[in-house]
């Protein structure tokens, strides 16, 4: 009883991990899109889940509102419409396999660099760093909000303009002539 | 060493876990008689009796409805899709009942978490109840989908449509409970509300009761209620996504929409209305209202179940009396009306809170 409650949040960490993983292959894999959907959406909760283990429970609650309740439900939408019996027999994406081979390493590589500087660099990157502002203890939500607004301001305001332009494209692109 | 036979069971495992099938227990009574209550006052509304034959005033309906149920025959149809059509009624129940793990139903009364009346407080709080609540929708979908069956289809997407809608001035209309608060934890809002002296829908006047009426309506909406109850538009789509379903299977979804009722209530009853704080906490000749002869924290739950009972009237009062919209009127008030609106008084209210 000792071992599990001691080691418990590490073993934790390794179902969710094995569990996102697992569910990653399976979307990939998976000939039924509906199917493939679940196993996206259990993957978003996993990470939630490793999020929560790390007390980033801000990331980890929008994890679960904005994949879990907002994006699969529209990508369920979606694959609700199409015809599944006939989609089924057809290897639409067969021919990406190299271009998400590219991609795949190059992601890869990028996670490994950002885990090695964390990695060698421990006096940058500690717990508390997520539950702090300078150094005093306040809330998760606090802390990511204070880097968002007061130190990472203009690339976070970059990338919401991002969005807002892919929004407009979005518009347009439906827009009848 | 961790004493874990100790205390630490007591305070971490046995305690939440009593609480959990307590609240469990009392939702779910709460729910059997919001049905017979709901047909009683529609009866009364409509100028009929409503159910009298079971027991005293037909007090003894719920238990016959559950008996009856429990006791039907269990349809799977032909060509569904098994796994999704028996699980689709879990998703809708589960998320509801989750939600009641954050609800502050009481005061906490400083002994630590055992003698308090909520079984527990986070810091995320309000962010974890949308989020919860927005995993809701899989079920309708699902279920609409793996019923193979034209009309449950259509219901469901309706519904999902629907949800993703409302689900937005929603949101944004707690942003401005909680610009008052400063505070995501629901215990900590209560008590902002305490420490302010008024309760949130008359804060910042009239920007919270503003948020109040958009949260109400997008509320109404979520839980797919009179006068916005188009998954289920009987004229047009026979039941909707729950067409297929059958004895306890269908009971679940039932049991699903009036839990769904009652969260949205608790949380409105939480975020704009002080909780468990009875009206004008800062008025002084008032304060007989605290029912001070009452056990400590009885009083707090008394005035919290006495808001939440009143929001459900209003539901059942809404059923009798709006008639149902088109759905391009409800996407026209939701994305052309409700969404514009509550920005505004996000934004009114955190003007306000910069400036004074």
């Amino acid at each position: 009883m000792d071992f599990l409650l001691v080691n418990g949040p590490g073993l934790l960490f390794y179902l969710f991990a094995a569990l996102a993983v697992l569910a990653a292959i399976l979307v990939v894999s998976l000939r039924n899109p509906m199917y493939s959907a679940f196993a996206l959406l259990t993957s978003f909760l996993a990470v939630a889940a490793l999020f929560f283990l790390r007390h980033a429970e801000f990331l980890a609650v929008v994890q679960i509102f904005v994949y879990g309740g907002g994006i699969m439900v529209l990508f369920l939408f979606v694959i609700m419409l199409v015809n599944l019996h006939r989609l089924q027999e057809m290897r639409i994406y067969g021919m990406q396999w190299p271009a998400a081979l590219l991609l795949a390493v190059m992601m890869i590589g990028l996670v490994s660099w950002v885990v090695a500087q964390v990695q060698f660099s421990p006096a940058n990157i500690s717990p508390e760093a997520l539950v702090s502002v300078e150094g005093e203890a306040v809330g998760n939500v606090q802390a990511v909000a204070w880097q968002l607004y007061q130190k990472y301001l203009l690339p976070f305001e970059i990338a919401s303009l991002f969005l807002l332009v892919a929004m407009i494209g979005a518009v347009v692109l439906a827009r009848k002539e | 060493m961790v004493d874990f036979f100790g205390e630490t069971l007591f305070a971490y495992a046995v305690v939440p876990l009593a609480k959990i099938i307590v609240a469990i227990a009392v939702v779910l009574g709460i729910i059997a008689y919001t049905t017979f209550a709901e047909r009683k006052i529609l009866g009364f509304l409509q100028v009929r009796t409503g159910p009298n034959r079971v027991g005293p005033w037909g007090l003894f309906q719920p238990i016959a409805d559950v008996a009856k149920l429990l006791g039907k025959e269990d349809v799977i149809p032909n060509r569904a899709v098994t796994w999704a059509y028996v699980l689709a009624p879990c998703l809708v129940v589960g998320p509801a009942l989750i939600i009641l793990s954050v609800i502050p139903f009481g005061p906490p009364s400083g002994e630590g978490p055992v003698s308090s009346w909520f079984i527990t407080d986070v810091n995320v709080g309000l962010l974890l109840v949308v989020a919860i609540a927005s995993i809701g929708v899989y079920g309708l979908l699902l279920g609409g989908w793996a019923s193979n069956n034209k009309f449950s289809m259509l219901g469901g997407l309706r519904s999902a449509a629907q949800m993703i809608s409302y689900e937005v001035p929603q949101g944004f209309s707690l942003v401005v409970p909680l610009l008052m608060a400063g505070t995501l934890s629901l215990v900590g809002i209560v008590e902002a509300q305490l420490a302010q002296g008024r309760w949130f829908i008359f804060g910042f006047f009239p920007f919270g009761l503003l948020a109040f009426f958009i949260y109400f309506v997008a509320g109404v909406a979520e839980s797919n209620r009179n006068p916005f109850d188009l998954p289920e538009a009987e004229s047009e789509l026979v039941a909707g996504f729950h067409t297929e379903y059958s004895g306890m299977r269908f009971a679940l979804f039932f049991l699903g929409e009036y839990a769904n009722m009652i969260v949205i209530s608790a949380v409105a009853v939480t975020m704009f209305l002080g909780g468990w704080l009875r009206p004008f906490p800062n008025v002084e000749w008032l304060s007989f209202l605290d029912l001070a002869f009452l056990p400590a924290g009885l009083a707090g739950l008394l005035w919290f179940l006495v808001k939440l009972l009143a929001f459900l009237f209003v539901y059942i009062w809404f059923r009798g009396t709006f008639p149902r919209y088109r759905f391009d009127q409800l996407m026209d008030l939701g994305w052309k009306w409700l969404i514009p609106t509550a920005l505004l008084s996000v934004a009114a209210t955190g003007l306000w809170k910069i400036l004074i």
